[in-house]
């Protein structure tokens, strides 16, 4: 596994150097990457991004915070500790929150409530930096979602506030703002379109949709770190010149809402190989 | 009786299914506001001032960028009327200041501030130009040669530096930004870009 890793490594470092040969680099760290994601369908043990899995479940284990409690008895929508499938029907309506929540924003409230740190400093720093290990809610976001693995995304849509999240969201995905003019749809709205050399997946279409979003919690080999939806959908408003959204907010989680119904009956396999 | 239970019962389910619409249009105007407001709490005025659409960006919006005829022609009217072109009239700069500008896709993030640099086009996010550069994206057309292909003709140098500065005066709800009309670039800068796409020396028709 680290040779490969290695020359995935290398690939992104050379393409990112010589651009004459950027796009013969891109497309052979395109196939190491392929590689690598079948590789570890034979050895799953061998993907980085389970390293965070790990620490997630000892941080949900351990007793921590003023309440000095575990997240054990944190209910993720399907009772209290049951953790197994409940990344698959998220985001949901909880009724003790009076809103829908992600697997972050739910965590957040877990954190908080249960074991009773301070709300602002949990979401103060919730992204880890190039080369850092996972932040505790990137950890923990990375377990919940490994503990649906291998099953398919099942958004409820039972509460009306769910159907408004996914209203929300969907309106929110060709809302078009900023000093670009940019919409999720600017980049995410056609097939085999690529910014640069990256390709970009058709959101708006089911098939693409369900290949892309169950990868999430995804291990990114460029960044060595673990990387989480929120985080994603951050990272893209950046990109469209937008300020930094609050992290579990109702627009991160209503465009949630709206990718996940995209995907529906997609495959989870998270955390997948990115770039 | 019967029947009319059956068609509120259809109406509901419809009105349901039907995303936006259940809640009707200014109900769900009003919670697309209200999420934007609490979403982006910790910004300064004049970064939340980014979040409010102006009247071309609300209707591309709300159309998903096929806007009918009366609001397509609404929109070229209105944003032709923002071009400003440069007082000497000249619309080519420098083309190999326009290839660098083509190549920076720096400015406008919050972590592009304070300034280091200038703003880039950011050209080859979308477009195919100098052959030479093979990482190119695809969202827009490939613009190899295209001063070759069209004579370096007077008209169409103006037709590029209209379409730079506001792409929308031309093709609305277009994807591509209006960088002039937005305050993303300069009068200078665009010129220069127009040189880089329409000057028989660039690489671009080379």
């Amino acid at each position: 596994m680290r040779p490969l890793l290695c020359t995935i490594a290398v690939a992104i470092v050379f393409a990112l150097a010589s651009p004459a040969v950027l796009r013969a680099q891109d497309d052979a760290t395109e196939r190491e990457l392929e590689k690598y994601r079948q590789m570890l369908k034979g050895d799953p043990w061998s993907n980085p991004g389970l390293l965070d899995v790990d620490r997630g479940e000892g941080l949900w284990k351990e007793r921590r915070g003023p309440k000095n409690v575990s997240l054990e008895q944190c209910d993720l929508g399907k009772g209290p500790g049951k953790v197994e499938g409940a990344f698959a029907e998220l985001p949901r309506y909880f009724k003790d929150a009076d809103r829908v929540m992600d697997v972050e924003a739910r965590l957040v409230w877990c954190i908080e409530k249960l074991q009773g740190f301070d709300r602002a400093a949990i979401i103060k720093r919730p992204y880890s930096k190039a080369n850092q290990a996972g932040t505790e809610l990137e950890a923990l976001a990375t377990f919940v979602a490994h503990k649906s693995n291998g099953l398919k995304f099942a958004p409820r849509l039972e509460h009306t506030k769910e159907r408004k999240a996914l209203a929300l969201g969907e309106t929110l995905f060709f809302r078009r703002q900023g000093p670009m003019d940019f919409s999720c749809s600017t980049c995410h709205a056609d097939s085999g379109k690529r910014i640069r050399l990256q390709s970009l997946p058709f959101l708006g279409k089911p098939e693409e949709a369900r290949k892309v979003i169950g990868e999430w919690p995804a291990y990114r080999v460029s960044q060595g770190t673990v990387m989480t939806f929120q985080h994603r959908i951050a990272d893209c408003y950046w990109q469209m010149r937008l300020p930094l959204i609050d992290y579990g907010s109702d627009v991160t989680v209503a465009l949630t809402m709206f990718l996940v119904n995209q995907a529906k009956g997609g495959e989870i396999t998270a955390p997948q190989i990115k770039r | 009786m019967r029947i009319s239970v059956f068609k509120v019962a259809l109406a509901l389910g419809l009105s349901l299914v039907a995303g936006p619409n259940f809640l009707g249009a200014e109900g769900h105007a009003q919670t697309v506001d209200d999420a934007i407001k609490g979403s982006w709490t910790r910004s300064a005025p004049d970064w939340q001032a980014r979040l409010v659409q102006d009247e071309t960006q609300k209707v591309c919006s709300q159309y998903r960028n096929a806007p009918p005829k009366q609001v397509a022609d609404a929109i070229i009217a209105r944003e032709r009327a923002t071009i400003q072109y440069p007082p000497d009239g000249k619309l080519m700069g420098d083309w190999k200041k326009g290839a660098r500008l083509a190549q920076s896709g720096y400015g406008g993030r919050f972590t592009d501030y304070p300034p280091r640099q200038e703003n880039g086009g950011n050209c080859y996010a979308c477009h195919q130009l100098d052959k030479k550069e093979l990482s190119f994206g695809t969202l827009g057309p490939s613009l190899q040669e295209y001063g070759k292909n069209r004579r370096y003709a007077e008209a169409e140098i103006k037709a590029v530096y209209d379409r730079i500065y506001n792409p929308q005066a031309e093709i609305p709800c277009g994807n591509m930004p209006r960088m002039g009309a937005n305050k993303f670039l300069t009068i200078e800068q665009i010129k220069d870009l127009v040189a880089y796409v329409m000057s028989p020396e660039s690489p671009v028709n080379n």
